[in-house]
């Protein structure tokens, strides 16, 4: 699904991925953890293509292609899926419509008619359902006046529309309390699929007690210094990344 | 910027082409003889020419004003044409559409605009000015069933000649200002409506400016009377070709609005704004202005994508009690474009009220003010008045101005104003593209939505025109 391989990448001038390697195969969840500062998001942000991250050396590929030359957009019509630590307000447009054009977007990138608006509609009202949003918030801006909580679920919502093979959960569980944590939590145990995979990035083990996963790995300074089986997390929880640090010295 | 957004915002202006017709165009110059001509032309009553003399005389002792946040050359006034007319409308002037040379009305038809009565967009009837005339309009028969009259001011002036000269600069006066004094002087066409008493006029309203010969001033003069408990929706459009020379555009529009009538009043400015490198494009110095009588309600909605300078405030003096002036505006400008552009409110009558929702939009290198007067006077005893001015930047050069003047004499009246500023943001767009969204298409919805309180107020069908318009401005402005 995804591998990288000796990834290296800057932002502003200072090098943040410093050689990171990673093979996600269909269907599985890894996460990343990892002290602040230690490149999660930029990770996260460089795999989705964001403007301002430059890569330096090393490559990433999904389902066999270079991601890496591709324009961000492009990226997500492969199906790669980045939920954002803090989603963004875009005032004015309603949520429907910007629902529309990314899942119109994306399908036709995968040879699909767009749906008529009708279909649309129904199809995001039963979504919104699922992930306990109010229908209403379809009509409302992007994001606009939502709670942290309503903010992650819309990314939810997003994801189910989507149905991307690959999400990258960028510290999902910032922010929220834990009925909210519980919501999405699910809402992604129910996304998962053989040929879906996952990179759960978060900086707390609590998380992982929701969304377990088959491999966790530590990130420290722009590489992943240790991997193992979910059982690391707790680990870490305990020992803290001190302890992880202290070992690689 | 984004490297996609600077792509985004390289305009490319649909309506820059030139119609080949013949014209006969005044040799360039401004004087009193010039002035005469153009009367004769139009065959006008003696008191129209001295009218315009008037004008004329007072325009000379005035300057132009410098206050507005715009710089440019002055124009030259000796160096313009004064009046310009497609050679088939003045020889045998045409009696119906039918007779209309076909390469004028193509025009309009290639600017989408709907010249024959039964094409599908029938519920609007359209004048159609041409530089210095107006070539055709349409459904007046039909308009006339219901007691509108909707024609050329030129034939109003020989038609109605009661109600021009009682209402002609009844609310904008000849000395009003500098643009204001000269148009008066040398006015050519614009639209003359007239709503009788009670009368819901039965069709949108609509005169579409086309300034075609190069070296020419456009001057056209709009009044609008809608009489007691009348009603009626008026719409205008503007384009012009692509031309190095910046040509002068100075109309002025007055609005009569008596009791418990409705005026609604919508402009789609899409004159030549000029190239990336901020040469040609028209001036667009413009004074319109509309009195509202007891519970009238005059409302303004303007999307100005088009000039490469605008000066215009679309005002409502609030005569009578109860009376509302609304203003609802959508200024985009790109590249070198500079707008100074607003409203002014002026509350005389007890418990009148106005709205002013302005949404600015400046990318690339343009400059981009709102500038707006609210005055209560000492008899407007529970006025009220809400502005609100939102400002969006695209980039990081260009520039978002508000200047609101208050001013109120009345300790009953109430006068909110709220103002913002926000940028198409790094994030907003990278949220858009990770789900799969078109960068272009990403800068257009982000405006629109940004838009959306004053496309509401559009007539539907132009509600969809602004959105494509504001589309193609934008067109390269991402990045």
């Amino acid at each position: 699904m995804l591998t990288i391989k000796n990834l290296k990448a800057k932002v502003e001038d200072k090098d943040i991925l410093k050689g990171l390697n990673i093979d996600v195969k269909p269907g599985e969840v890894h996460a990343i953890m990892g002290p602040n500062g230690a490149g999660k998001s930029t990770l996260g942000y460089v795999l989705a293509g964001r403007d301002g991250y430059e890569v330096t050396d090393g490559s990433a590929e999904l389902h066999g292609e270079n991601l890496l030359d591709m324009d961000a957009e492009e990226r997500a019509r492969k199906g790669l899926f980045l939920a954002f630590q803090y989603p963004v307000e875009i005032p004015g447009v309603s949520n429907m419509e910007f629902l529309k054009a990314s899942v119109d977007a994306v399908r036709e990138a995968r040879g699909l008619e767009p749906y008529s608006s009708v279909e649309f509609i129904k199809l995001a009202r039963e979504k919104s359902k699922a992930v306990n949003l109010p229908a209403d918030f379809l009509k409302r801006g992007v994001n606009e006046g939502f709670s942290g909580g309503e903010k992650k679920r819309n990314e939810l919502m997003q994801m189910m529309l989507l149905e991307p093979s690959l999400c990258i959960l960028d510290e999902t569980d910032s922010g929220l309390d834990i009925d909210a944590l519980q919501v999405v939590a699910e809402g992604v145990n129910a996304l998962r699929s053989p040929d879906r995979s996952f990179i759960v990035v978060t900086h707390y083990q609590r998380l992982l007690d929701y969304i377990v996963p088959d491999y966790v790995h530590v990130l420290a300074d722009g590489k992943i210094v240790k991997s193992g089986g979910k059982e690391l997390a707790l680990e870490l929880e305990k020992e803290g990344y001190r302890w992880i640090e202290g070992e690689t010295v | 910027m984004s490297e996609e957004v600077k792509q985004y915002i390289k305009s490319e202006y649909k309506a820059g082409f030139v119609t080949d017709v013949e014209s006969s165009t005044i040799p360039v110059g401004l004087s009193e003889d010039v002035i005469r001509l153009i009367s004769s032309k139009k065959n006008e009553p003696e008191w129209l020419l001295e009218w315009r003399l008037k004008a004329y005389r007072a325009w000379q002792e005035m300057t132009e004003p410098d206050w507005a946040h715009v710089t440019y050359p002055k124009p030259d006034f000796q160096a313009l044409s004064y009046y310009s007319s497609p050679k088939s409308m003045e020889e045998n002037r045409p009696k119906s559409l039918d007779e209309v040379d076909p390469e004028l009305l193509a025009t309009y038809e290639k600017l989408g605009i709907p010249v024959h009565e039964q094409e599908v967009l029938a519920g609007v009837a359209v004048d159609m000015v041409f530089d210095s005339v107006s070539v055709g309009t349409t459904f007046r028969a039909k308009l006339a069933d219901a007691g509108v009259i909707f024609c050329p001011i030129s034939e109003a002036v020989h038609e109605y000649p009661d109600l021009v000269k009682k209402y002609l600069g009844s609310v904008v006066p000849q000395r009003d200002n500098y643009y204001a004094a000269l148009n008066s002087a040398v006015f050519s066409d614009g639209s003359f409506v007239y709503i009788p008493k009670g009368v819901r006029c039965p069709m949108e309203l609509s005169t579409y400016f086309r300034i075609n010969e190069a070296k020419t001033g456009q001057f056209e003069r709009t009044l609008i009377i809608a009489d007691e408990g009348s009603h009626v929706s008026y719409l205008e459009g503007c384009t012009a070709p692509m031309r190095d020379e910046n040509q002068l555009h100075a109309a002025v529009v007055e609005l009569v609005c008596m009791d418990d009538a409705e005026i609604k009043y919508s402009t789609v400015q899409n004159w030549y704004p000029g190239d990336a490198e901020g040469k040609g494009g028209i001036y667009n110095f413009v004074t319109k202005r509309g009195i509202a009588h007891h519970r009238a309600k005059i409302s303004w909605t303007q999307v100005e994508t088009g000039s490469a300078v605008t000066w215009k405030y679309p005002s409502c003096i609030l005569k009578g009690d109860d009376s509302i002036g609304e203003f609802y505006s959508v200024a985009l400008t790109s590249n070198h474009q500079q707008a100074d552009t607003g409203t002014k409110m002026i509350h005389i009558g007890k418990n009148t009220r106005s709205t002013i929702i302005s949404k600015g939009i400046s990318a690339m290198t343009s400059q981009n003010s709102y500038r707006g007067l609210v005055k209560m006077n000492p008899g407007a005893s529970g006025a009220r008045n809400f502005t609100q001015c939102d400002s969006l930047l695209i980039g990081d050069r260009c520039g978002a101005h508000t200047f609101p003047y208050i001013e109120s004499k009345n300790p009953s009246a109430i006068v909110e104003h709220e103002a913002t500023t926000s940028k198409v943001s790094d994030d907003q767009m990278f949220l858009c593209q990770q789900r799969g969204i078109d960068p272009e298409k990403a800068v257009s919805m982000i405006v629109n939505g940004f838009c959306k309180e004053v496309f509401k107020e559009l007539p539907m069908e132009f509600a969809v025109e602004a959105g494509k318009l504001l589309e193609v401005s934008l067109e390269g402005a991402v990045g």
